[in-house]
């Protein structure tokens, strides 16, 4: 392996050593996989707080009097319609409709956004709303190397995150809501503080400049130890997600996929209109229309599993006959896992509409033997 | 480097077997380690015959499955019914009470001691 090619580092990777993680390359980071049990650390995120450095995402700011007309054009969902101090789920998508990424836009100021991108596809969706911005008075920023992101995750999360926050900043803190962000002073250091997730659970992703990482982990780790949180790594960031039901770019999406087969079509604003009330036309549009009036050749749909043994991505999907025989392949499983918190297999599918109705009983190839699904409704799980 | 304990022999697939007869197998904490959470075993059946090197049976853990292998030869007489139940035994003490399978050898494959194993392993 040459040098460039290695696995970069956050500016975390040395608390991560020192805590002991396990590592593993992740779209072209060294991140922690584990800090001592997958399952302790997701419990913890369940019933307590779990900590995660999730500095490997991009972060690409989109400036200017016509930044939200140009997030309009380049993305699938309309930039416009997010309030100030809000944010979205929505897609990057090709000319074909095809998903290049799916990303959390959030709106700083009237002429302010924040796009976060998964960390694999940040260069390409910085490079995309560059190219899809040029022509509007808007710069598109890629600040991902000088940023940095760690999440406070779990129903602990707000008591940990306020009682280290300024007290000028306390309420705003503490009143957010979800899918709002604001600026805040938290263990000193001056955050971006986002009231959003990935773990299905409350929680709060800061945003701080890289050399400031170090002090603000330590200080949440001190802060929150009494209270139950633990640092998190992937293994349980992904078993929280699935169970949550939330898509993985690379598994649920790729560039084959369009939004609607994932059944996200809702972040589709086909009809989005500018401030001055005409129509916009934006990169995928044509093709998505086109596909918005026909039914998906494949669905996107929850299944639970009725023995121990859990699917896992790439493995098929078979028909299950009345005598539980399983018959032809009419899908493939994208994520799969054991679910700590429901106590049986877990999976997302991609399966034919014809075996996509709740309650459908189905089968998975596990390595050459046919264990029992049945369809359910996603997410799995959502807290109370 | 972890130290493993001197009277087993160990395989280079990370299982570990002791010289009693039957003799039990289980796998090492190398393999528990990188397999995070244990959360399904599936073991030879009682009266079983196996071989060595070939694959017995499988450990699945949250993150991933891998293939059990078995280190030696013989006829399967015993499986550790608790560690069926109770997989995170594995992971606690995976070279006492998540111990998986006992066997009447007839034969071993190629072991290592625990000083190759570490050295291995490390």
């Amino acid at each position: 392996m040459t040098e460039d090619q290695q696995d970069r580092k956050t500016a975390l990777h040395d608390e991560h050593v020192a805590l002991g993680a396990a590592l593993t390359g992740f779209g072209g980071w060294l991140m922690p996989l584990r800090y001592t049990s997958d399952l302790a650390e997701h419990r913890a995120v369940r019933e307590a707080a779990g900590l995660f450095d999730l500095s490997h995402m991009g972060e690409i700011h989109v400036v200017g009097f016509q930044a939200a007309a140009a997030l309009d054009h380049a993305i699938v969902g309309s930039a416009t319609a997010i309030g100030v101090g809000r944010a979205r789920y929505s897609m990057l998508c090709a000319e074909d409709g095809s998903v290049l990424d799916d990303i959390i836009v959030y709106r700083l100021a009237d002429e302010h956004f924040l796009v976060v991108a998964n960390a694999g596809n940040a260069a390409l969706v910085a490079r995309e709303l560059t190219e899809r911005a040029a022509g509007f008075d808007a710069v598109v920023d890629d600040r991902s190397d000088s940023t940095a992101l760690v999440a406070v995750q779990g129903p602990r999360a707000e008591e940990i995150v306020a009682s280290l926050t300024a007290p000028d900043d306390v309420e705003a803190v503490r009143t957010m809501k979800y899918y709002a962000s604001a600026p805040a002073t938290v263990a000193g250091v001056d955050a971006l503080v986002a009231r959003t997730g990935y773990t299905g659970e409350d929680g709060f992703e800061l945003f701080v400049p890289a050399e400031r990482a170090v002090e603000l982990w330590k200080a949440l780790l001190v802060a929150g130890e009494p209270l139950g949180l633990v640092p998190a790594g992937l293994s349980a960031r992904d078993s929280l997600r699935l169970e949550a039901g939330m898509p993985l770019y690379g598994h649920e999406l790729d560039t084959t996929t369009t939004p609607y087969e994932a059944g996200l079509g809702r972040v589709v604003k086909l009809d989005k209109v500018s401030d001055d009330g005409t129509p916009v036309e934006f990169v995928g549009r044509a093709a998505l229309a086109s596909r918005r009036g026909s039914a998906p050749a494949r669905v996107l749909v929850g299944l639970k599993g009725e023995g121990r043994r859990p699917a896992r991505a790439g493995y098929d999907v078979l028909v299950r006959h009345p005598d539980d025989s399983a018959g032809v392949k009419v899908g493939r499983v994208t994520s799969g896992a054991p679910s700590p918190t429901l106590g049986h297999p877990i999976a997302m599918a991609y399966v034919t509409p014809e075996v996509s109705a709740e309650g459908t009983r189905l089968a998975v190839d596990v390595r050459g033997r046919a264990e029992p699904f049945v369809v359910v409704p996603l997410p799995f799980y959502s807290r109370s | 480097m972890a130290d493993f304990p001197a009277h087993l022999r160990y395989s280079v697939e990370h299982e570990w077997v002791d010289d009693a007869s039957p003799a039990t197998v289980g796998v090492t904490s190398v393999a528990a380690d990188a397999l995070g959470d244990v959360v399904y075993l599936e073991l030879p059946e009682v009266g079983t015959t196996i071989e060595a090197g070939a694959v017995v049976g499988e450990i699945e853990s949250t993150k991933s499955v891998s293939e059990l292998y078995s280190p030696v030869s013989g006829t399967v007489v015993e499986v550790n019914q608790s560690a069926v139940d109770d997989p995170a035994l594995v992971n606690s003490d995976p070279f006492g009470a998540g111990w998986l399978f006992k066997v009447d050898v007839t034969g071993a494959g190629d072991l290592l001691t625990a000083a190759e194993y570490a050295a291995h392993s490390g």
